[in-house]
């Protein structure tokens, strides 16, 4: 019988990997936004497990705008880094230091 | 019984793998594919649940556009990922630690057992009998929900016009049609009365 733990603990593993991913991948911003994106995906398995094994649709309400929100996030963050490259011709995270004083 | 739980490991085993070769694959163009693959698993886990409505969402927004958009910018960037990858080994270690530890954390919060939904919450929105999923979303939404709902809207909206604002660029130097200016184009000023002298050329 699969209950509420057993997605639960789906949703803290995909978290974990998106951790480490930011974590090992630091110098490769695409790598970056992937591992947000694997993120949000953990969050939003936790939020439609809470919501189906509690009988309460809010949850499903929250997953949908947690979903816009991730989509505008990836919009955004791909069109900076199209920028960045354009202008500098490298999207190293380490580069990135032209507001420092 | 076994069929729901056979499909469930299933899933979240696709998932997991997925997102482990999402950050641990040497090509960005292959960890989106299998960003996809994660996505798609996802979704069934959310069927599973009986969530349809944002199983679908998720395979035509993410898997149609995100993924996509991931797709699209890795291969059209000319980056040296080979030299982006430099550090991956100096740090794999300090993050498997972190990953442990914070691994360990949560799994310990959920052995504690206080989440069982055996606590009688009073439902913000239950479910009703006899609506799809869909159906009850949408009653949620466009009442109680709607005016979260514009502003949802109002964030694509901004995110869509700042990205076109951040990648849209104007060379100079490139000749245009101006359509205005053609239909404002008269007969006076676009034919002129010459009258040649017999033998010689026109000067236009």
């Amino acid at each position: 019988m699969i209950g509420l733990g057993h997605y639960l603990a789906v949703g803290a593993i995909l978290f974990v990997l998106g951790v480490l991913g930011i974590i090992v991948n630091r110098k490769n911003v695409i790598i970056i936004l992937m591992s947000i994106e694997l993120i949000l995906l953990a969050v939003n398995i936790n939020l439609v497990a809470f919501s189906s094994f509690a009988h309460d649709l809010v949850g499903q309400v929250f997953a949908m705008f947690v979903l816009t929100v991730a989509a505008g996030e990836a919009a955004i963050g791909l069109a900076i880094l199209v920028v960045y490259n354009r202008n500098r011709g490298t999207i190293a995270v380490d580069d990135i230091n032209q507001m420092k004083g | 019984m076994i069929a729901a739980a056979l499909a469930f490991y299933l899933f979240a085993g696709f998932v997991i793998l997925g997102g482990a070769l999402t950050i641990l694959s040497r090509n960005p163009v292959h960890s989106v594919l299998w960003l996809i693959l994660s996505f798609f698993n996802a979704a069934g886990l959310f069927v599973l649940l009986g969530a349809e409505f944002l199983a679908m969402v998720l395979v035509i927004v993410y898997v149609g556009a995100v993924a996509v958009l991931f797709l699209f910018v890795v291969m059209m960037l000319d980056v040296d990922f080979a030299q982006l990858r430099a550090g991956f080994a100096k740090y794999l270690p300090f993050g498997l630690g972190l990953a442990v530890v914070i691994l360990a954390e949560l799994l310990l919060v959920l052995g504690g057992g206080s989440f069982g939904v055996s606590v009688p919450a009073p439902a913000h929105a239950p479910v009703i009998a006899g609506m799809t999923n869909t159906q009850a979303l949408g009653a949620l939404i466009y009442t109680r929900y709607v005016f979260i709902f514009q502003a949802a809207g109002m964030v694509l909206l901004t995110s869509m016009i700042g990205a076109i604002v951040l990648t849209h660029r104007q060379r100079p130097g490139v000749r245009k049609q101006s359509i205005a200016a053609q239909n404002a184009r008269t007969p006076a000023q676009a034919t002129s009365k010459v009258r040649p002298v017999s033998g010689e050329g026109v000067t236009l």
